[in-house]
């Protein structure tokens, strides 16, 4: 994987809310890299800062209360955050899209499924109403929604919760972005169905050659789609693997403990260890490592200083940040 | 056996909404000064308010007569003083039997539940369903005007609202296992509703009143401005702006005053509902 | 759709079964004996007897009961005690003045009510906002009728801009200056009413998550606010202006007692005044009829505009 295949390109982000009259950090000094043709999944309980790292990319978190702190992201030669509203509107829907979890609020009721898509269409590409339907039936046949031409006029609810989210994948992909911001898109779903949306979407990543940030806390789905996978915890990332690599070797305390936390079929639910503690709210991050007090590898030096992404291999592919675990010996990445 | 509240203002609640809504204060105050000056009438009033002076009839404001006077040549300011008082009982009157009858209502109705249930429901909605002003104005008509028949026709008007809001909380009640318990204790169902239901609906009860204040003065006000209020010379506010109505060309003052003084009233009343009902139910909210 | 606007229709019908018993009981209760309040104290027997028979007062009260809703059936409201004229004749002569005003008054609500309702939740908790909950308190404060006499008095009386004893004259210009404060007065008030609801319906819908779907999709905050925000609060709007008519009408009768336009309102002003109960209980007949009907037309407004009604 070469530096060229680089699609988004995340440099030290920082989200930041006012809680109580003050600037608070939910998202520290995030870096990660999106590759074309790869999804990244992005791990962590709620609270971690996953969700609120993905709205900063776009953009698109409350007007009040909340801001970018510091950091890039870099997008085609341009860093998203300096942009102004109506460039960064361009970019919207169109070089990047997202979709959400709840499929049934997120999509508008009044609207029939046909025009919300045809608005993602007409909103970046000069088409005519006729066209934009035509390609709205086009895009609804792709993520293999049935007799498309007719349901193309139908509202979100005569549809049911797994169809329901692929619409909203056909409008994230309606004008052929390189970048899909999924935000725990199935976690609202049955399992069956979540395994025919995430069959879609991986076929749907390697047909368009999609860069795709997948966010979930579900480590099951992670096994499923993943290239690579990082783990967040209270806002910044603490590990970073292939996902071959994280599930054999997760060096991090906090990734082995959700690894030991995740039911699975070849363990008894007896020697499943739920995490200690909870995530600290981000007006309550203490300096250091943020798990340390959850954290059994605990060592004194843990809560002096925050500690750096470090790699652990030659090939730069896996970061672990851990004093204990892996104590800084080169730059970050 | 403690009553489990369900939605009780709690104090902690009140002063939250009161120092986030700078505006509550207002209404409080304003209120807080306009029931002093009608409980303290006969003494601030400059005059008796049925006196005629005849020499100085339809006068303009001036220093013996702050507000000037009407037709009759009785001092506006004293009027208007008096009209406090009477405004203000009847709609504190009306609103009062309203909440006692309608609160029943609701309770019994909502406790029996069933075929009685259902038709009280029907013949409320048919009560809703006629405007206020309209139900005022054929009660009052029907009853001739006088004091007593303005309070009925208003209280009238506002029994429904009343017994909608004892209503549905008695029915969520009723289901509730202490109530159960208590049946099985051998409680009857005039206790259980009088001590295990009813006080937790007395918040809620009780900032409906707030605001249905204000609109008992308003009706008030238009049933005494059509001439269906109380008969002259007693003051009322809306009975002297029908006056200043009648001599709007000459006498801008007859209008102008009682019509500020209800508007303030109204105003007080609504700002202190307001504040009153976000503290029993942040949802309620408009924000 | 079927289903539910059927069902809307066959509940109506009680409904206004109800109220018109209301009517009837409540006109019924008038102390005293009606032949005796037209014909005068002095009449004689005979002459009372006969009225009485003419007017089927003699009849058991079951039996009046049936003819009144005969009567409301075939369109017979009662003879004016007055005039003599049949209600609906008096009805329909001052019906139109009551259909501009209340339809100019609704077009001014409504169009500003949904502008500054609009404004007030997008620029929430800044100038704008602050200036509209005001401005929607006060309005909502005011008695129509006080709002109405000190309009009078501002822009009447001391402006003589406009007529106040509600002017006379031919033509649409005349037309136009009678029409302007009573619409003016009425339509402030539905202004402040309908801001108010906007604004939380707006506030409401703004923090759901299609708001943000679209946001996603790079649609422009106008559009979004417009077709997505909008189109969803106009919904529970509907719902709560419609039932919205009944105070309406009340405000309208005092627009038009104290602008002394003709109209519905001020036939019940009449009536009052020369005790023609007969007319009185005809008035309310139209008006109970009137707000059955625009109850239900609210209601199957509300299963036409919102799609997941429409489409079971």
């Amino acid at each position: 994987m070469s530096v060229d295949d680089i699609v988004l390109d995340i440099r030290d982000l920082t989200t930041e809310f006012l809680v109580g009259g003050r600037w608070h950090a939910a998202v520290r000094g995030l870096s990660l890299a999106l590759r074309r043709n790869e999804t990244l999944a992005v791990v962590g309980e709620s609270g971690s800062g996953k969700s609120v790292a993905a709205l900063s990319l776009l953009r698109l978190l409350p007007q009040a209360g909340a801001r970018i702190g510091g950091g890039e992201i870099r997008f085609a030669g341009r860093n998203l955050v300096a942009l102004s509203e109506d460039d960064m509107a361009e970019i919207r829907g169109n070089a990047i899209a997202m979709i959400f979890q709840e499929p049934m609020t997120a999509l508008n009721p009044t609207m029939t499924v046909g025009a919300q898509i045809a608005e993602a269409v007409l909103t970046h590409r000069r088409v005519s109403r006729a066209e934009a339907v035509v390609e709205a039936i086009r895009l609804l046949e792709e993520v293999r929604i049935p007799s498309a031409a007719s349901r193309v006029h139908d509202y979100p609810h005569q549809f049911s919760g797994g169809m329901r989210q692929r619409v909203m994948i056909a409008m994230a992909l309606a004008c052929r972005p390189s970048v899909l911001l999924a935000d725990e898109p199935t976690t609202a779903l049955d399992v069956t169905i979540q395994a025919q949306v995430l069959a879609l979407l991986s076929e749907l990543k390697t047909a368009h050659g999609l860069a795709v940030l997948f966010i979930t806390h579900n480590l099951g789905v992670v096994a499923q789609i993943a290239d690579r996978v990082a783990v967040m915890h209270a806002g910044e990332v603490v590990e970073l693997a292939p996902v071959g690599e994280l599930f054999a070797r997760p060096l991090h305390p906090y990734t082995a403990a959700l690894l030991r936390a995740m039911p699975r079929v070849d363990v008894d639910s007896e020697d499943l260890e739920p995490i200690p503690g909870q995530v600290p709210s981000i007006a309550a991050v203490l300096p250091g490592c943020a798990f340390a007090p959850r954290c059994s590898f605990r060592q004194p030096g843990c809560v002096q200083e925050r500690p750096p992404l470090v790699a652990i291999d030659a090939g730069h592919e896996h970061f672990v940040r851990c004093p204990v675990r892996a104590p800084a010996q080169e730059p970050t990445p | 056996m403690a009553a489990v509240s369900t939605a009780v203002a709690r104090p902690s609640g009140l002063w939250l909404a009161f120092r986030r809504n700078r505006l509550s204060w207002v209404g409080l105050v304003l209120l807080a000064a306009i029931v002093l000056i009608a409980a303290l009438a006969p003494l601030i009033a400059p005059y008796d308010p049925i006196e005629q002076h005849i020499a100085y009839r339809l006068e303009p404001p001036s220093a013996e007569f702050l507000l000037g006077t009407d037709t009759y040549g009785r001092d506006v300011l004293s009027r208007l003083i008096h009209g406090a008082r009477i405004s203000l009982i009847v709609a504190f009157a009306a609103v009062a039997i309203a909440m006692v009858v309608g609160t029943f209502i609701g309770v019994v109705s909502g406790y029996v539940g069933g075929m009685f249930d259902q038709v009280m429901m029907g013949v409320l909605d048919v009560k809703l369903a006629f405007p206020t002003l309209l139900l005022g104005l054929m009660i009052a008509a029907i009853l001739g005007a006088s004091l007593e028949n303005l309070i009925i026709a208003i209280a009238v008007t506002e029994i429904a609202p009343f017994a909608r809001i004892a209503r549905a909380p008695t029915i969520a009640l009723k289901q509730r296992d202490f109530i159960e318990a208590g049946r099985a204790l051998g409680f009857g169902p005039l206790r259980i509703m009088g001590v295990h239901i009813l006080p937790n609906m007395i918040a809620d009860v009780v900032v409906m009143g707030s605001l249905w204040m204000a609109t008992a003065i308003r009706t008030e006000a238009s049933l005494s401005f059509i001439g269906l209020g109380v008969k002259p010379p007693t003051p009322t506010w809306g009975g002297m702006i029908r006056e200043g109505f009648e001599n709007i060309l000459t006498a801008w003052w007859l209008a102008v005053f009682p019509s500020l003084a209800i508007l303030l009233t109204v105003l007080a009343l609504n700002l202190l509902g307001d504040a009153l009902r976000d503290a029993i139910d942040p949802k309620l909210r408009a924000e | 759709m079927i289903r539910y606007a059927a069902l809307r229709l066959v509940l109506a019908v009680p409904t206004l079964l109800g109220m018109l018993t209301v009517i009837f009981v409540l006109v019924r209760l008038v102390p005293g004996d009606a032949a005796m309040v037209i014909l005068g104290e002095q009449a004689n027997e005979a002459a009372l007897q006969a009225l009485r028979s003419k007017l089927g007062l003699d009849q058991p009260l079951y039996v009046q009961y049936l003819d009144f809703l005969g009567g409301v059936l075939t369109g017979d409201f009662g003879r004016s005690l007055a005039s003599g004229r049949p209600v609906l004749d008096e009805v329909r002569f001052v019906l139109p003045y009551t259909i501009e005003l209340t339809a100019a008054a609704l077009g001014l609500g409504v169009i500003f009510g949904l502008l500054l309702g609009v404004l007030a939740a997008v620029r929430r908790n800044q100038a704008a906002d602050y200036l509209g909950r005001i401005f929607s308190l006060v309005g909502l404060s005011f008695p129509a009728f006080v709002s109405g006499i000190l309009l009078l008095l501002v822009f009447a009386v001391e402006l003589g801009w406009f007529p106040v004893l509600g002017g006379g004259g031919e033509g649409p210009a005349a037309g136009l200056r009678n029409l302007a404060l009573p619409a003016l007065n009425l339509g402030l008030i539905m202004t402040a009413y309908i801001m108010r609801v906007t604004r939380s319906s707006m506030l409401a819908v703004l923090g759901e998550d299609y708001i943000r779907t679209a946001r996603a999709k790079g649609v422009r905050a106008r559009q979004v606010i417009m077709r997505h925000g909008l189109r969803n609060a106009l919904i529970p709007i509907i719902t709560v202006v419609g039932l919205y008519f009944g105070t309406l009408i009340g405000n309208s009768v005092l627009t038009e007692i104290v602008f002394n336009r003709p109209g519905l309102g001020k036939l019940i002003l009449g009536a009052l005044n020369t005790r023609d109960y007969a007319l009185l209980q005809g008035l309310m007949i139209v008006f109970a009829i009137c707000i059955i009907v625009v109850n239900t037309l609210t209601d199957l407004a509300y299963g036409f505009v919102d799609p997941r009604v429409k489409y079971k």
